[in-house]
């Protein structure tokens, strides 16, 4: 009975903490704007849609990896994911809580586009450095 | 660690940077008991669950100045500290209560319960944390990240070890999955340390699930 109530609990904790912290990384990286190039290549100008979501993801594996950014991408990626499922199940119900999910996905959109800026200037660092050398 | 220490937020932060320190020596000294002994020898049970005791005890300090950050205002060091001992203690009291009535081999069966307990114990006082950080308005961006990352290593710790006593079966799943999951809280700091500068500033009120 102990470990049921603690189960739930710790359940309803997670979820909870998960979406603060995955809303936290998106939040410190929404005010950083897109370079014209970036822009270019995911196709996301002023606001971006979760329909892009999977692309840009898919352009940011063509970049070299990054141990302090694959936390956060994989984070998005779950929380993209639970967007998803609540848009399938009960946002369906709800218009209020789909356009609330929409607006969430597209800025996850926006994260995975930051993301990918941050991967290129570092592939571009890199490049760089090996130039020198 | 190396994050905090390029970033200068080493001392700010030590109590979470030597939990660090000490989580890295325990996971060689478990590799080296491993390769040693075995997975299923008694030799690192042994090891696991008393390095799994000491850790859980130096997070749930870590915890504490945590605390002291968020309150650092209303210069309440003094009370979060008294508290955080009582607070160890009752739930060790209540340990020793729960084994002492049903165990045989006490101290091994009081730490491994010890630190379930904590692990629930640590659950509730990061949520009253979050929940005081959105009542204070608190808008660091780098010790929001960090408490809302330790909350959800936290409740995953504590809903694994709830889910091991309910379905005692699915060990062979839930273990590996704390191994998994134990790479998170490092790589969450990381980032925090990393990415965010000390003067990082946002609303945390945007980020409760319920927006206030």
């Amino acid at each position: 009975m102990m470990a049921a109530i603690i189960l739930v609990c710790s359940v309803v904790f997670l979820l909870q903490f998960f979406v603060s912290y995955s809303r936290s990384l998106i939040a410190a990286s929404i005010k950083h704007p897109l370079s014209a190039e970036v822009q270019d290549v995911t196709g996301i100008k002023d606001s971006a849609s979760g329909e892009d979501f999977d692309r840009v993801v898919q352009l940011l594996h063509l970049c070299p990896d990054r141990p302090e950014d694959r936390n956060g991408i994989q984070a998005i990626g779950a929380y993209f994911g639970l967007l998803g499922f609540l848009r399938a199940s009960v946002a369906r119900l709800v218009p209020s809580l789909l356009a609330w999910t929409e607006t969430e996905r597209g800025q996850c959109t926006y994260f995975a586009a930051v993301t990918l800026e941050r991967r290129i200037a570092f592939s571009r660092d890199m490049f760089a450095q090996q130039l020198e050398s | 660690m190396v994050c905090a220490l390029k970033k200068g937020a080493f001392r700010r932060y030590l109590l979470l940077n030597l939990y660090m320190a000490c989580l890295l020596c325990v996971e060689l000294g478990r590799y080296i008991s491993v390769s040693e002994y075995g997975l299923k020898s008694t030799q690192f049970q042994y090891f696991y669950f008393y390095s799994d005791a000491i850790l859980t005890i130096f997070l749930y300090f870590a915890l504490c100045t945590l605390y002291s950050h968020v309150f650092s205002e209303m210069k309440a060091e003094r009370y979060v500290k008294l508290g955080a001992l009582l607070l160890l203690a009752g739930t060790a009291l209540f340990t020793y209560a729960v084994v002492q009535q049903s165990s045989a081999k006490l101290v091994t069966h009081f730490v491994v319960e010890l630190s379930q307990n904590l692990y629930f114990v640590g659950v509730v006082l990061t949520y009253v944390l979050w929940g005081a950080i959105l009542k204070l308005r608190e808008t660091r961006t780098r010790l929001i990240q960090l408490v809302l990352s330790l909350g959800l290593y936290f409740s995953f710790l504590a809903a694994n070890y709830a889910v091991r006593n309910l379905y005692p079966s699915l060990h062979t799943v839930f273990i590996p999955l704390v191994q998994i999951c134990g790479i998170f809280l490092p790589l969450a700091w990381a980032y925090a340390f990393w990415r965010l500068p000390e003067e990082a500033r946002l609303v945390p009120a945007r980020l409760a699930v319920i927006p206030r």
